[in-house]
């Protein structure tokens, strides 16, 4: 057998991302040697963006059913029962390699793509939401990436007519060379009328709807399965460019060829575009596919096979139709004013063929593309253990005061109003918090009823890199929490894996570690895994950025009158902690901001303690007896006390017990987990303190609502004017730096 | 009171200009097609929603201005019938000539949305008769392109006639003399940048938007 063929030499074969055995397996399942169309579909199909060949073997440790899983991870998305046969979908993406090589456009497709994932199941979609890791502020790069991919985010987002809710950014040092933009789209749809990828047989249509195919996006997938080095930016080329309007109007039509019941199986044209579409839909059939290039629409002239095989021209779809029924799909496309075209049939042999000006330029089974992609078992060690630290062990602050204000005004607690300003938060007329309001988690009503979602994206990276497994049963936990201090019952979590290269044991021994802590977190609190995506190769020249899997979290609110936010307290409220403050200082705001350190164990979670204070508080909250909950995490109880009186415009007057065996600024500063900061009338915090006995839940009485500064024991007074202008003031002040280098 | 609400492609509060015409006047209003060249029969209010006709492509609201539907539109607003405009309704009124005036980029050139404070100019139209003149209120902005402006002879002129019928109290885009909604010289066709149909409701964006659907309805 000749190893290679025609134009084909060992150096294309390697640019394709395949190595020798890969290349082996290819020659054995072929019988021959490929040609470059074909080789060109292994290696999108075999990349690691695709086929998850490094971290397949681990994410089966995820729970992934439950009483309300309707779909979980293998398909577009994952879709969970939301009562009254109504269906819940969503899913979480990366787009980190384009953002950063071209951030406006890639955080713009990206959105689009999470987008597609999400209607391409039947669903409309009704909200967005995104988690954002950026490099230092003082970076070079940082301003304008930060720039880019919020408008990207925003151009798209808006334009398509989806609310973008919420999200969270950070800004660490470690993100320098490689950002993370990650996106989530939520949508609603009826239980009987979901759309699967599985279902084609043969003898079917093959419809292409959409967008025409251009030469953009070639090779992206494979682009997002390496590491960046310094001719990264070379790689521009490679990056989408999208279209929301197109986006728009191929929701509506979907949507509206969804309503009938012409459909076979439809799959979005998303990472490898066309070929992993066609390949996806023919192996969950178990069928053939037969599809004729020449009928594929074109935006430029003289494609070859291959161009069209691996482009990823965005606003595409893929649908199998019910044969005799293409006619309706002409009807509402050409309406909408978007391409359509029959490009092919669905066969029963098996294979994958295709033809281009009268050759056949791929003929291929479809098993191997799928089935056969390869598994590595890749060699990892689990990082060193860290020793807890605690406030005890860290010198003590003068003025308490001047810390929070410093806290409250860093990179990662500072408002991101100057963000999620730029996002249009209101359309589709449900959202009933966002961003911009005193909430844990985005609350978006499902329409026309008093139910509502409340969305969460959570991640502590200082965490997962301190210790991952903890790490990632802190990102689960911290979900659950927001969701269940809006009031809401957790349901399910989508998730987005962020690491560096997978063939590094130290950084597979953390993506090892947080699956582990995620799936306990997951298994105990009963908030199964839906969907997900893993972005491996975020590292640059060797370094990779810190261990960051991503968790969006989606619960249901029954009824939209019990629900709680953080910005009701009244003055003369009584303030409680539920849940034990020990001073955790590990990995914490406090010890990066005022220490400049990083060290220390992660804060420890104790999953049934979560679970406990949880539900405890989801009580109170049904009961109606709370005017404010927030979780405490980042910043620990200070900071969540800032937030309540910023939003309350009232201020708070915080008690330390002198005797306490916890000094005073791990009192104020810990990031001790499983823990919630309430405020309630007085006849309230009194029945509080009385179910939390008889609960055995731990709660504290830790201040008192009023005047117009936050204040410990009577002194280390922070003006709330102050604190709020410095809270504001810090990314204005950041992003102007862009404006005034720019003049 | 019969109403209308055009679809255009890209249009992306169509469905929430409908919900609150629904609320208020307790009938479903029509949805049009931008390809139509005929209003149903018996329309007495029209609304242009917000969105992005046409992509925002050429000039926001350049393109559905020369839509099939205009010219039915324009005939319908001669007769003195209500016409409300909202944000890219509103660039698409001034497009097509019904309001003076234009949308330029927000002076910060960055997308806003935000919940903006409105000032009641004129309480006098048949938009806003149940608001005290004066009042204040909130109501929900979200645009790139909100940017009023008109040359100096015509904002003497609007403001001379009352046209101004809302300003804004925290000027969010730059607009000339704060103004965030005109009416014609009639008084029967409106646009307004702000989303009155995002105010209709306390769990979403307050409702202070209510009165300027009563205040239509009451005047038809």
């Amino acid at each position: 057998m000749t190893q290679y063929a025609e134009g084909i030499t060992a150096e294309i074969v390697k640019e394709h991302g395949i190595n020798d055995e890969e290349y082996a397996v290819i020659l054995e399942r072929l019988g021959r040697a490929p040609n470059m169309v074909e080789l060109g579909i292994f290696s999108v199909m075999w990349s690691e963006h695709c086929s998850y060949k490094s971290s397949r073997a681990h994410l089966g440790k995820f729970p992934t059913s439950g009483e309300k899983v309707i779909q979980g991870p293998g398909e577009n998305a994952g879709v969970i029962d939301i009562g009254d046969g109504q269906a819940c979908i969503f899913k979480m993406e990366s787009h980190n390699h384009p953002s950063y090589i071209e951030p406006y456009q890639g955080a713009a497709t990206g959105v689009g793509g999470i987008l597609r994932d999400v209607f391409t199941m039947g669903a409309r979609p009704v909200a967005l939401m995104n988690a954002l890791r950026f490099g230092a502020p003082d970076h070079a790069k940082t301003t304008h990436l930060v720039s880019g991919v919020v408008a990207g985010i925003g151009g798209y987002g808006n334009c398509v007519g989806v609310p973008t809710v919420g999200g969270e950014t950070n800004f660490h040092a470690g993100y320098n060379g490689n950002i993370l933009v990650n996106a989530m789209a939520v949508g609603l749809a009826d239980t009987d009328n979901i759309f699967y990828a599985r279902g084609a047989e043969p003898g079917q249509p093959i419809v292409y709807v959409g967008s025409k195919t251009g030469r953009d996006g070639i090779h992206g997938a494979t682009m997002a399965s390496a590491e960046f080095d310094d001719q990264s930016e070379e790689k521009r080329p490679t990056v989408q460019v999208g279209d929301p309007f197109v986006e728009k109007k191929l929701i509506e039509a979907c949507l509206e060829l969804m309503a009938t019941d012409a459909i076979a199986a439809i799959q979005d044209m998303g990472a490898a575009g066309l070929t992993s579409s066609s390949v996806e839909m023919a192996d969950k059939g178990g069928i053939g596919i037969h599809l004729d290039m020449d009928k594929v629409p074109q935006r430029e002239s003289h494609m070859t096979a291959y161009e069209m095989m691996l482009s990823e021209s965005q606003e595409r779809m893929l649908v199998i139709m019910k044969p005799g029924r293409e006619d309706v799909a002409y009807d509402i496309f050409k309406k909408w004013e978007l391409d359509v075209a029959v490009i092919g049939e669905t066969t029963d042999s098996g294979r994958m063929v295709l033809t281009h000006k009268g050759e056949t330029v791929c003929d291929i089974p479809v098993a191997p593309l799928a089935d056969d992609a390869p598994k590595y078992e890749r060699p990892y060690f689990p990082p060193e253990a860290r020793a807890q630290l605690n406030a005890k062990d860290i010198a003590k602050p003068d003025h308490m005061g001047d810390i929070l204000l410093k806290l409250m005004s860093s990179p990662d607690m500072a408002s991101k109003a100057w963000i999620w300003k730029q996002y249009d938060r209101h359309v589709m007329a449900d959202t009933a918090a966002s961003s911009e309001d005193p909430s844990d988690a985005a609350i978006v009503r499902v329409h026309g009823t008093k139910k509502a979602l409340a969305i969460t994206t959570d991640c502590t990276p200082r965490y997962c890199f301190a210790d991952p497994y903890e790490g990632g049963k802190q990102a689960v936990a911290e979900a659950w929490r927001n969701l269940t201090a809006t009031g809401a019952d957790p349901i399910a979590i989508t998730d987005c894996l962020n690491f560096g290269n997978p063939e590094r044991e130290e950084i597979m021994g953390q993506f090892v570690g947080c699956i582990e802590g995620m799936a306990e977190a997951c298994d105990v609190l009963s908030f199964p895994v839906v969907s997900g995506n893993v972005s491996l190769y975020n590292e640059t020249n060797g370094v990779a950025i810190p261990p960051t899997p991503a968790v969006g979290g989606v619960g249901l609110i029954p009824d939209m009158d019990q629900r709680a936010g953080f910005g009701g307290m009244k003055e003369g409220n009584i303030l409680l902690v539920v849940g034990e403050t020990n001073g955790a200082m590990g990995a914490s705001v406090y010890l990066k901001e005022i220490e400049g350190r990083e060290d220390g164990g992660a804060p420890l979670v104790d999953l049934k303690t979560e679970k406990l204070h949880g539900d405890f508080v989801r009580g109170q909250i049904r009961a109606g007896r709370l005017t404010a909950c927030h979780d405490l995490s980042d910043g620990g109880l200070a900071c969540g006390a800032a937030d309540m009186a910023l939003a309350s415009d009232c201020g708070i007057k915080l008690a330390h017990e002198p005797e306490s065996t916890v000094p005073m600024h791990g009192f104020l500063f810990g990031e001790d987990q499983a823990r919630y900061l309430l405020a309630a009338e007085k006849e309230d915090a009194i029945a509080i303190l009385q179910d939390a006995k008889a609960e055995e839940v731990p709660v504290q009485v830790v201040g008192l609502a009023g005047g117009t500064a936050i204040t410990v024991n009577g002194a280390h007074p922070l003006e709330l004017d102050r604190l709020r202008a410095a809270w504001e003031g810090w990314m204005p002040g950041l992003m102007d730096k862009l404006v005034e280098a720019a003049e | 009171m019969k109403s209308a609400v055009i679809v255009f492609p890209g249009s992306n509060c169509d469905r929430d200009a409908h919900d609150a015409i629904e609320k208020v006047t307790g009938h479903k209003p029509a949805m049009v097609w931008h390809q139509e060249s005929d209003l149903p029969e018996g329309t007495e209010f029209i609304m242009v929603p917000g969105g992005f006709s046409y992509g925002d492509y050429l000039r926001c609201g350049a393109m559905a201005s020369r839509s099939a539907i205009m010219p039915a539109i324009v005939a319908h607003a001669a007769t003195g019938a209500p016409v409300l405009g909202v944000c890219n309704g509103f660039q698409i009124l001034t497009e097509s000539g019904l309001l003076p005036g234009a949308l330029m980029r927000n002076a910060g050139l960055k997308f806003v949305c935000e919940k903006a404070k409105l000032k009641v100019e004129n309480a006098n139209t048949r938009f806003t008769s149940h608001y005290e003149g004066g009042a204040e209120l909130i109501v929900p902005i979200a645009h790139h392109d909100g940017n009023y402006f008109a040359d100096a002879d015509t904002l003497d002129r609007i403001e001379g006639e009352g046209q101004v019928v809302f300003r804004y109290g925290n000027n969010p885009n730059g607009s000339a003399r704060d103004i965030a909604g005109i009416t014609n010289e009639q008084g029967n066709v409106m646009g307004m940048m702000p989303h009155p149909e995002r105010a209709v409701d306390a769990n979403h964006g307050g409702t202070d938007g209510l009165k300027l659907f009563e205040s239509l309805l009451g005047s038809a």
